[in-house]
């Protein structure tokens, strides 16, 4: 019961061939099309960086699944990013073993040299700081991840040095 | 000592693939297993007192004893590989390192629940864990363990996928978890009915930890005596068990059920690092209550833990030293369950974040003695059985037990707040 | 049933019911937030806690949700136990709660507020900060206040679950939890406005209503019946200051039970409207202008036209319809409808009377394991029937569950064990509808097809039935599926209706349930009419065929029109010509409009809120509304301007002169009903400003004024329904201030009323032989573009199209075509399109219309059907601007569309 004639002022982008092609093959793994959608946002978010509305729109149609529902599960989930992110998401665990550690030194560490909080992004879009759940690596706390990248053993030395060589590579 | 668990596990080199891993008797128990009736796998399970290893511990074999008998319809198992328990982390490693075990356990497995689908619910987090799954189950394709005919049995078909989440711990939790799968918000489910007859859409189900399933091959290949005899004492099996916080060697090794608290925390640990001493310790991850110093000598069993006043848990202890603030501890890991509460049932949903107001009152020297007996309420309010799931009194066990090891602290924290640097 | 133990009590219950219904159907107060006895139970708010005892033994019980549990035999249980625990579930509920109860709309009718106080928590600890939210702009509807939210979850169940909206929905988690829309807009459900009823505090709130509030205690009601449509839902209407402030729904197990539509809840707002009329008016021709008549001059001029016609209405009560014919005599009173349309009325009637079947009441439609839906767009015509159409598909999850042994109450697991298993629902019908999503097949075809499909149908069921040729294979097929589920159903369900215009296809349904009436085994049917009183109109032509063709023409030269626009019923040359014709012309009618323009004498007459008297609905029930406030003097109910006799006497004529009525003496208690020697009030005892709301015109109090009409008063004295609900307005009860109360007064929770009636059926359909009808082939009329109609739920209603809240969701009148005759007639999108007898419309693409034929909006500004011959031809009309009025994002389908351009957002 998907009955929009205007009701939306946001329209779908178009899915890139890659995106739907790793949609397809999502597909085949689920007996439901809902069971994709999660799926498909995280595709969308692999290549775009975040789920704009306009993604969202287009994995909706997609899939046919009401964007409410999809928005329900996107907002639901930590690690669907709703709103802009910088090309590097980094992931800061700030659970009991990092914290006993000494994750909120490298917090205060990361506003002093990116000068950015939790939650935000760099001025040239180049960082996001996100805290996140436990690792599970907590015998080589304090970690954290950027990207698909996890770095273990945290020093504020040794953040310098991995901000470096991010900042190297553009 | 055999360790089934880990016996191809070398940090620091790849792990086995396929070929490296059935040189090593790998799939062995796919072999035996297809020549055995369903039922009998089932109840050599359950004989060998497997229990799982998600936490709960209840006994595997019986769990799966609870599917239905085959209705023609589909049905699932759902690896719990979801591991988002604060100070966790054994189930990586069993991935990262020998990713065919779980895929021999779950062929095994499914062999056994008549299912022909399994799901891996992994943690999105956990990208080498990804990479390395996906690769054990196309080598799995490509040499007859997975797809039609398993194995060279006929009419034993079965498909594995990996499932990445997106994040949330309740996804942990095994209804919430297949709410995810579905691709729906994951809030848990009532229970009954209980997965295992209307799980994943609505058909029967067994969600199992990753770690219970790589016990399967062994039993199935070695049997049910051997797994007994793999305890200490009287009890059975080995588990993975670790240590995190201020020790020398941190980390997590297969050990026979049963070492105490101490072995593991000085023999595999290597004690306290110097200059901490060892002032509490959570036995099995964030949602245990603290044992003090003086229960170091208990056996790791679920029911001697238990008598003391905690949960074994994920067997992961967490070592709070003396010179960091319990309350402190306590306060981060409710605003851990705080945020990680789904938002479906009252207690947890709004009574959690209670708490962590509170907790931070104290942190700052703004609390009261009365904000003290609201969390003592609050511990009873959010306790077994009144919330719709087990999160939230998952939540109140360090919590209960801070007040009660540490009503001094408290105490402190409400006129001065904290004095930890 | 078993016995339990609660508190010390022994109580006899039903072990299939949860113990939360079942204590409350014996008077405990046990509170709850999340379950629903129309939605079953998640266990989600933990605010039903009991304790639960495992055997004699045991001393500490363990704490359960009591909408979760089924109550074991010899089991004990104590609410009391469980008390701190409900308490500090109240608490931390409440440590977001804004403390805005006085500026509130929900305050003193606020569930929560009832909650709180029943489970004793008074005093805030919570000394943080409360969490806030945005709020969203949700259509003229529905109010959004996100900050009093408890997240209890009902109102995704209501919107998402049990109404099948998709356009709402929860997001984020845990204390963040929110309830709206991904993106701000007006709510795509018909059925939105329960929200603010199924909604326990004050998130959802009646938008209209805000803008003139009162509390609920300052409302004047009277129990009313929706007057928008022909299912006749029953509502608690409420006034204040002589206008009409909102409209609640009224509970009834066999109608509407505990939701109405949108178009009952919203569409009120007439009543109050600038485009009432309020004084009586006349003029000796019609080229002068008319001037104003005092009450008794206007009386005396209509009672003075000597051997005029009378033209009834549809939408007048039976009461005021059959006064007319009184006044005029049977042979000159004419129904205000085409003859086509008195025909199908009359039709259905007779099917009612002679087939064995039985009229489908919602109760048993929800109840439904199959259904088919033969050319009705009932989402649009008879909204409630769909919404519980919806409830229907829901039967075969239940039915899985029953084998399973889980209870029927246990909603998300029924949810989660049914997917998308539904019973089968079958849609035929020229265009997509919006219950094709919960539908097994939806086959396009035109009314003439679906009749011949319908046909066919029976004669699969059963051979006796008459058949039909030149079926294409594709129906064959259809034909098939559809008797074979209908034949393997335990209750299914025909629905058809007058909304295509089809007589085959009325026949063509009652075809199919009389085929499958088996003994005293009969299938369900419903048959949808238009209007309030369709069937009654129809019921007083019993002997007669007179409609408006044959009323136009008549010799006569003097007509009296009831509540009539005949320019909405009729071509409009042919109501051009029959005026001019008439040398007077007396109008009835409390709204302008164009017959009332041409009138010589116009009377003021009352709205249903205004009026007392019975409508008759689709399954022939007569049901009795009361009037909700008296009118300005100048206005009076058409019965008093039409007849002397006071109300009940009038309907006790009608009950002895009409065949088949005699029942309608019996919807009140009767005129001299009395409670304690009082008459029922119409305020509570808790109305304020009695003394002073009129004070600005006389610092007297008035004497209370009497309904002559009946048997309430406008009054706060008397009896409250808490003691005798034999006439029930508002539900209430101590402690229970919402509308939850109305447990109170149900048989047990979720049942019937104990005391009020709820209404009587005139036919009792006891026919047992098979008697089939043939199929008439109908003329197929001559054009290019078969004319199909598209209802509108909002717009399509003559009165309720005059009510802002609903314009707002209205359009103006457009024509739909399918992409490939948009081609044909070379159609930009801005393009407007000259229709044959009538001007220039907009129009819009639909992919479900099958070409060659052209879908007409009904009831809508700028386009009358009736003007419309069975066929059209179509042009693109040149030089053309869309009308102010015309809004194409207010047209809600469930097909892949095209918007056309020139609408307005
Ligand atoms: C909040 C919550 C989080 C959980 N997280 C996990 C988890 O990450 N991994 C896991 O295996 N079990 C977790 N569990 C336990 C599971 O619900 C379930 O008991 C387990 O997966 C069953 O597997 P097992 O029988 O093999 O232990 C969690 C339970 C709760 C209540
Ligand atoms: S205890 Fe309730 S709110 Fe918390 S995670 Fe479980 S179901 Fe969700
Ligand atoms: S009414 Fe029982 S838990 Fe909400």
């Amino acid at each position: 019961m998907n009955n929009l004639i205007a009701s939306t002022a946001v329209k779908a982008r178009e899915l890139t061939p890659e995106e739907i092609k790793e949609i397809e093959h999502e597909k085949t793994h689920y007996p439901y099309a809902q069971a994709v959608g999660l799926e498909a946002l995280k595709i969308v978010q692999k290549y775009q960086g975040w789920v704009s509305d306009e993604s969202l729109l287009a994995v909706s149609e997609y899939l046919d699944i009401p964007p409410d529902e999809l928005e329900g599960v996107a907002t639901f989930f930590n690690m669907i990013f709703r709103r802009p992110v910088g090309k590097n998401v980094i992931l800061l665990c700030d659970s009991v073993a990092c914290w006993m550690l000494g994750c909120d030194s490298l917090n205060e560490h990361f506003k002093k040299t990116l000068g950015i909080d939790y939650g935000e992004t760099t001025a040239d879009d180049m960082f996001t700081l996100i805290p996140v759940p436990c690792l599970g690596a907590c015998d080589r706390a304090p970690v954290m991840m950027i990207g698909r990248e996890t770095y273990y053993n945290l020093t504020t030395e040794k953040i310098d040095e991995i901000i470096a060589e991010y900042k190297a590579k553009g | 000592m055999d360790k089934p668990l880990t016996k191809n596990i070398e940090i620091g080199r790849a792990p086995f693939d396929f070929k490296q891993y059935e040189a090593a008797g790998g799939y062995d128990s796919v072999r035996k297993v297809i020549k055995m009736e369903p039922g009998d796998v089932v109840n050599m399970v359950k004989d060998a007192g497997l229990g799982g290893r998600g936490g709960a511990g209840f006994n595997t074999g019986l769990k799966w004893s609870f599917v239905p008998p085959p209705d023609g319809g589909p049905r699932y198992l759902v690896i719990n590989g979801d591991e988002m328990e604060p100070g966790t982390f054994k189930d990586r490693l069993l991935i990262e390192h020998d990713p065919h075990l779980l895929i021999e356990g779950m062929i095994t497995t499914c062999y056994a629940l008549q299912a022909q689908t399994g799901y891996i619910f992994l943690r999105g987090e956990y990208t080498i864990c990804e990479e390395r799954l996906l690769q054990a189950i196309s080598e799995a394709y490509d040499n007859g363990m997975l797809g039609k005919n398993v194995a060279g049995k006929k009419g034993f078909d079965l498909d594995i996928y990996l499932h990445t989440s997106a994040g949330r711990y309740i996804c942990g939790e095994e209804t919430a978890l297949l709410n995810a799968l579905e691709g729906k918000r994951a809030n848990p489910r009532a229970k009954p009915p209980f997965p295992q007859v209307s799980g994943l859409w609505g058909r029967p189900t067994v969600v199992n930890n990753v770690e219970t399933i790589c016990n399967i091959p062994g039993i199935v290949a070695n049997g049910v005596e051997w797994y007994q005899n793999l305890g200490t004492g009287d009890f059975v099996g080995t588990r993975i068990s670790g240590v995190s916080g201020r020790v020398i060697n941190p980390g997590c090794w297969e050990v026979p059920v049963g070492i105490t608290f101490r072995e593991l925390l000085e023999d595999y640990a290597g004690g306290m690092q110097d200059g901490y001493e060892l002032k509490a310790f959570l036995p099995g991850g964030g949602s245990t209550d603290f044992l003090m110093p003086e229960h170091l000598d208990l056996p790791m069993d679920p029911g001697a833990v238990q008598k003391a006043g905690s949960r074994l848990g994920t067997s992961l202890i967490m070592v709070l030293d003396d010179k960091t603030c319990p309350v402190g501890c306590i306060r981060n890991l409710i605003k851990f369950f705080a945020h990680e509460s789904c938002g479906w049932c009252t207690p947890c949903r709004d009574g959690l974040p209670w708490v962590e107001h509170i907790l931070n009152k104290m942190e700052e020297g703004t609390g009261s003695l009365k904000d003290i007996d609201i969390l003592d309420e609050m511990t009873r309010y959010m306790g077994p059985g009144n919330t719709f799931c087990a999160l939230a009194p998952g939540a109140a066990e360090p919590l209960q037990s801070g007040l009660k090891y540490f009503m001094d602290e408290f105490k402190a924290h409400v006129e001065h707040g904290c004095s930890y640097n | 049933m078993v016995k339990i133990t609660v508190d010390g009590k022994v109580l006899e219950v039903d072990e299939n019911n949860n113990l939360l219904e079942e204590v409350l159907s014996h008077g405990e107060d046990l509170p709850y937030f999340c379950w629903h006895p129309s939605m079953g139970s998640v266990g989600s708010c933990r605010q039903c806690a009991v304790i639960e005892y495992a055997d004699d033994e045991d001393t500490r019980g363990r704490l359960n949700m009591a909408c979760m549990t089924s109550p074991r035999d010899g089991a004990r249980y104590s609410i009391e136990k469980a008390a701190q625990f409900r308490a500090q579930a109240i608490e931390s509920i409440m440590i977001n709660h804004p403390h805005d109860c006085p500026v509130c709309e929900e305050g003193g009718e606020c569930h929560l507020q009832d909650m709180t106080v029943m489970s004793g928590h008074n005093y805030r600890r919570y000394d943080g900060k409360k969490k806030t939210h945005t709020n969203q702009y949700l259509g003229p509807f529905i109010g959004h206040e996100m900050n009093r939210c408890i997240t209890c979850y009902r109102c995704v169940r209501y919107y998402k679950d049990y109404a099948g909206g998709t356009d709402f929905g929860p997001q984020a988690s845990h204390d963040n939890t929110y309830f709206g829309r991904w993106q701000e807009g007006p709510l795509e459900s018909e059925f939105s406005g329960n929200l603010a009823e199924v909604c326990p505090t004050g998130v959802f709130t009646d938008k209209p209503f805000s803008k003139h509030y009162v509390r609920k205690w300052d409302l004047q009601t009277a129990p009313s019946i929706c007057a928008s449509c022909s299912v006749g839902c029953n509502t608690n209407p409420g006034e204040r200051y002589g206008t009409l402030r909102r409209v609640v729904n009224r509970f009834n197990d066999e109608v509407n039970g505990y939701f109405i539509c949108d178009r009952g809840r919203f569409g009120t707002g007439y009543v109050n409207s600038d485009e009432r009329i309020i004084v009586s008016m006349t003029r000796d021709s019609r080229d002068d202008n008319p001037v104003l008549a005092s009450p008794e001059e206007a009386r005396t001029s209509l009672h003075s036209m000597m051997g005029a016609i009378g033209i009834g209405s549809p939408r007048a009560s039976l009461e005021a319809n059959f006064a007319l014919r009184e006044l005029v005599g049977p042979d000159n009173f004419y129904a205000g409808v085409s003859s086509a349309e008195l025909g199908m009325y009359k039709q259905i009637l007779d099917i009612y009377r002679t087939k064995p079947v039985k009229v489908a009441r919602i109760k048993d439609i929800e109840a439904s394991d199959a259904v088919v839906i033969l050319g009705e767009d009932v989402t649009n015509t008879a909204a409630r029937l769909a919404l519980a159409m919806r409830q229907s598909v829901k039967n075969e999850g239940r039915k899985m569950a029953r084998d399973m042994k889980f209870p029927d109450w246990h909603d998300a697991a029924i949810r989660q064990l049914a997917m998308d298993c539904k019973s089968p629902l079958f849609i035929l019908s020229p265009y997509a509808t919006r219950l094709d999503d919960v539908a097994a097949q939806v086959h396009i075809a035109s009314a003439e097809e679906s009749a011949k499909i319908g046909y066919a149908i029976a004669t699969a069921i059963d051979g006796n039935a008459p058949g039909v040729t030149g079926l294409s294979k594709e129906s064959q097929a259809l034909v098939k599926t559809i008797a074979e589920a209908l034949k393997g159903a335990e209750q299914p369900l025909i629905v058809s209706g007058t909304g295509s215009m089809s007589p085959a296809l009325i026949n063509a349904a009652a075809n199919i349930a009389t085929a499958l009436s088996d003994g005293e085994k009969k299938a369900n049917l419903a048959l949808v009419v238009p209007e309030a009183n369709s069937l009654g109109l129809a019921m007083l032509m019993e002997e007669s065929d007179r409609a408006l063709e044959q009323a136009f023409a008549c010799e006569e030269t003097h007509a009296i029109v009831l509540e009539n626009d005949l320019y909405r019923r009729a071509p409009s040359a042919d109501v051009d010509a029959f005026i001019n014709k008439m040398e007077g012309l007396a109008v009835l009618d409390s709204m302008k409009h164009k017959t009332g323009e041409a009138a010589n004498l116009v009377l003021a007459s009352g709205t249903f809120a205004e009026t007392s008297g019975t409508f008759v609905n689709y399954e022939t029930r007569a049901q009795h509304f009361y009037s909700v406030f008296k009118p300005v003097d100048s206005i009076q109910s058409s019965v008093k301007w039409l007849s002397d006799k006071p109300l009940a006497e009038v309907t006790a004529d009608c009950a002895k002169e009409i065949e088949g009525c005699a029942a309608i003496v019996g919807l009140t208690p009767g005129a001299d009903f009395t409670v304690a020697g009082m008459r029922v009030p119409r305020q509570q005892h808790r109305y304020s400003g009695r003394t002073a709301m009129r004070a600005d015109v006389d610092v007297h109090e008035p004497k209370q004024e009497q309904d002559e009409d009946g048997i309430m008063s406008y009054s706060m004295e008397g009896v409250p329904a808490t003691r005798d609900s034999t006439v029930f307005n508002t539900a209430w009860s101590g402690g229970w201030n919402s509308n939850q109360s109305v447990f109170k007064f149900q048989s047990h929770t979720g049942g019937p009323l104990k005391q009020a009636g709820h209404g009587i059926c005139l036919i009792e359909n006891i026919a047992s032989e098979k008697t089939y009808n043939e199929f008439e082939k109908a003329e197929s009329a001559k054009g290019d573009y078969q004319v199909f109609p598209l209802y509108h739920l909002f717009g399509s209603d003559e009165l309720t199209a005059k009510t802002p809240a609903i314009q707002e969701k209205a359009t103006s009148g457009y024509i739909a075509l399918n992409e490939a005759d948009v081609a044909k007639l070379g159609l930009q999108a801005s393009d407007g399109v000259a229709v044959e007898n009538n001007g220039s419309v907009p129009y819009i693409v639909r992919s479900s219309i099958q070409p060659g034929t052209v879908g007409v909006s009904v009831g809508l500004e700028g386009l009358n059907f009736r003007n419309l011959p069975g066929a059209v031809s179509l042009q693109k009309a040149e030089g053309w601007t869309s009308p102010g009025s015309w809004n194409a994002a207010n047209i809600i389908i469930s097909d892949k569309s095209v918007a056309a351009e020139g609408e307005t957002a």
